[in-house]
């Protein structure tokens, strides 16, 4: 039983890895068809032998269950699903993930007039992004009780330092020859804020914005695990892990890979229709 | 050096507000105290302190501030407090106690550094397959780059609870997933630099009739560790997070995540934040020692960073 199940996932692979050999080193390996088609297939190949391995093995579901557990699960929860991703992504990471970006933005700007405060900023701001700020989150849980407000201020402080630092490098992102046109322009500071230096600074200010798409989910999800009403996907994450329903984990887990790729894809169409005009997007 | 004269300006003004957020932040707490000490509160009643916002009480009650700062369990303690509490826990204590921070530290330190070492092995074997098989480029490259928008370490419970029902508890459950953050950062930054070289240097060394693997070993690989840097960085710092979170829900009992578990399940506020300080400072020091290691290494092989 063992022989077949290791033989029938190697087959699977064998025959995976073969098509995308061909198709890799094919003719139409540079049309957009096969530049999806291939990860589609490598997906498809390591999901149909977990199902394999985990089937023929008899691995317990307390430990691994197969894929075709989870889909069926997610397909049977989905109240519980939509009700905890508003919970958790809608009113937690959103909410802190814009109250953070604008607080970034006033910070940058308010500092950007002096390049004492610059040079003091950027360091100080980037170490602070280094930090494990998501610990901050039984604090906040302490201070705003369990409900979503409390997620929202750890994903606040969690998004603030990786956009304040972009944005503010961002600002200073423009040569000299540039600001010398602006001044015989006779533009003064905001005209040569709004119509130079902000456009400047958009690629980088996207940079942060999608650094912190992660981050907002992360610490949205996290803090959840310190307490929470009984909704939301880090409730749920840590309960179902309590009561090894690993399926329904599985599940919450394929939600919220669901909803990072959104955020970011989302954040990485503003920004090409933002900044068209930079190198990286043409 | 330019920059230092600023660095502790804005260090001062994020200190200066904290101390003065202790005042409005603890002002109830104090205001019911100092009520038990008889010392008079306007207004007197405790519901009616209750409308008030901290603010607010503050300015009726300037009598009390310097109590704020003096609280035995305060919701926000005063950056004193926490300096205090840290030397009792780092300096003062045995690092064998249960309750010395160097203790705990260690604990989470090694599970970061064994997680980061298999996480970054890995990758760099990942990155130079992908560099070298086109099928495994067009496979797995998307998965990498997609991976880094998925919040994974909401797998932390989960990870602890598989690896522990099949016998395996301890470090290694953490340092799997400590692996596992700061492997895909390292896989999307090697591959880059593994790519750096442009085709004029790749003919260069067709011209000198070079192999493939002396254009690895002399081309690309030494082109790759400026980017090979920059994701250390940011997978040593990924990594500390994910042993402290992988702490944190599942009840462990030594750590930096255990220890502000423990601050705010048994309302010892200053443990909390002595912890997350120490964290703090211990993500600071990998940082740096990474940034002082790009310095030196690039310094030798005469570049400069990326």
């Amino acid at each position: 039983m063992t022989g077949t199940a290791i033989i029938g996932a190697l087959a699977v692979w064998g025959a995976g890895w073969f098509v995308n050999t061909r198709l890799a080193n094919s003719a139409a390996a540079q049309s957009r068809f096969v530049q999806l088609l291939v990860p589609a297939i490598f997906g498809l190949t390591l999901l149909i032998m977990w199902e394999l391995l985990v089937r023929l093995l008899d691995v317990s579901p307390v430990i691994l269950p197969p894929p075709t557990a989870i889909a069926s699960r997610f397909a049977g929860e989905l109240p519980i699903l939509w009700a905890d991703f508003v919970q958790t992504i809608i009113k937690g990471a959103m909410t802190g993930y814009i109250v953070g970006m604008f607080a970034a933005f006033a910070v940058a700007v308010l500092a950007d007039r002096s390049d004492f405060l610059t040079r003091g900023i950027l360091p100080v701001g980037g170490f602070m992004a280094a930090l494990p700020i998501v610990g901050t989150a039984p604090i906040f849980v302490r201070w705003l009780g369990s409900d979503w407000e409390s997620k929202a201020a750890v994903v606040a402080v969690m998004v603030f330092f990786p956009i304040l630092v972009n944005t503010v490098a961002g600002l200073r992102d423009t040569t000299a020859m540039q600001r010398d046109l602006m001044r015989t322009y006779g533009a003064g500071y905001w005209p040569t804020f709004f119509k130079l230096r902000l456009p400047a600074a958009m690629p980088f200010i996207f940079n942060g914005l999608k650094i912190a798409t992660t981050l907002a989910l992360i610490g949205a999800i996290v803090a959840e695990f310190f307490g929470s009403p009984t909704v939301g996907m880090g409730f749920r994450i840590s309960t179902s892990v309590g009561q090894l329903a690993l399926d329904m984990v599985w599940a919450e887990i394929v939600v919220a890979a669901l909803a990072g790729s959104a955020f970011y894809g989302a954040m990485a169409f503003f920004e090409k229709r933002v900044t068209f005009w930079h190198p990286s997007q043409r | 050096m330019k920059s230092l004269l600023p660095v502790l300006t804005v260090i001062a003004a994020i200190l200066l507000f904290w101390v003065v957020s202790v005042v409005p932040m603890n002002m109830h707490l104090t205001a019911d105290q100092a009520q038990r000490q008889d010392i008079a509160v306007t207004p007197d009643a405790p519901a009616a302190r209750q409308e008030h916002s901290g603010i607010g009480l503050a300015l009726r009650n300037t009598h009390l501030f310097a109590m704020t700062y003096t609280l035995d369990r305060p919701r926000l303690p005063s950056p004193h407090q926490v300096a205090v509490e840290m030397w009792d826990t780092i300096a003062l204590k045995k690092i064998t106690s249960r309750r010395s921070l160097v203790y705990h530290g260690w604990v989470t330190l090694s599970a970061t550094l064994l997680g980061f070492a298999i996480g970054t092995g890995l990758g760099i074997l990942l990155a130079v397959g992908i560099v070298y098989n086109k099928a495994m480029d067009m496979s797995v490259m998307p998965w990498a780059i997609a991976s880094q928008t998925i919040p994974i370490l909401a797998l932390a419970p989960m990870i602890i609870v598989m690896l522990g029902s099949i016998g395996i508890q301890g470090l290694f459950p953490k340092a799997v997933i400590s692996a596992y953050l700061s492997f895909f950062p390292v896989v999307v930054g090697m591959v880059k630099g593994l790519r750096s070289p442009d085709a004029m240097q790749l003919d260069l060394l067709r011209t000198y009739h070079a192999s493939p693997a002396q254009g690895f070993w002399k081309l690309r690989l030494p082109a790759s560790v400026p980017y090979l840097f920059a994701s250390l960085k940011i997978g040593i710092s990924a990594s500390l997070v994910g042993a402290i979170v992988a702490e944190l829900p599942t009840g462990a009992r030594a750590g930096f995540g255990a220890r502000m578990l423990v601050g705010d399940q048994y309302g010892q506020p200053m443990v909390t934040w002595a912890a997350l300080f120490a964290a703090a400072i211990t993500a600071a020091a990998l940082v740096g020692m990474f940034s002082l290691m790009e310095r030196w290494t690039l310094r030798r092989m005469g570049m400069q960073a990326a």
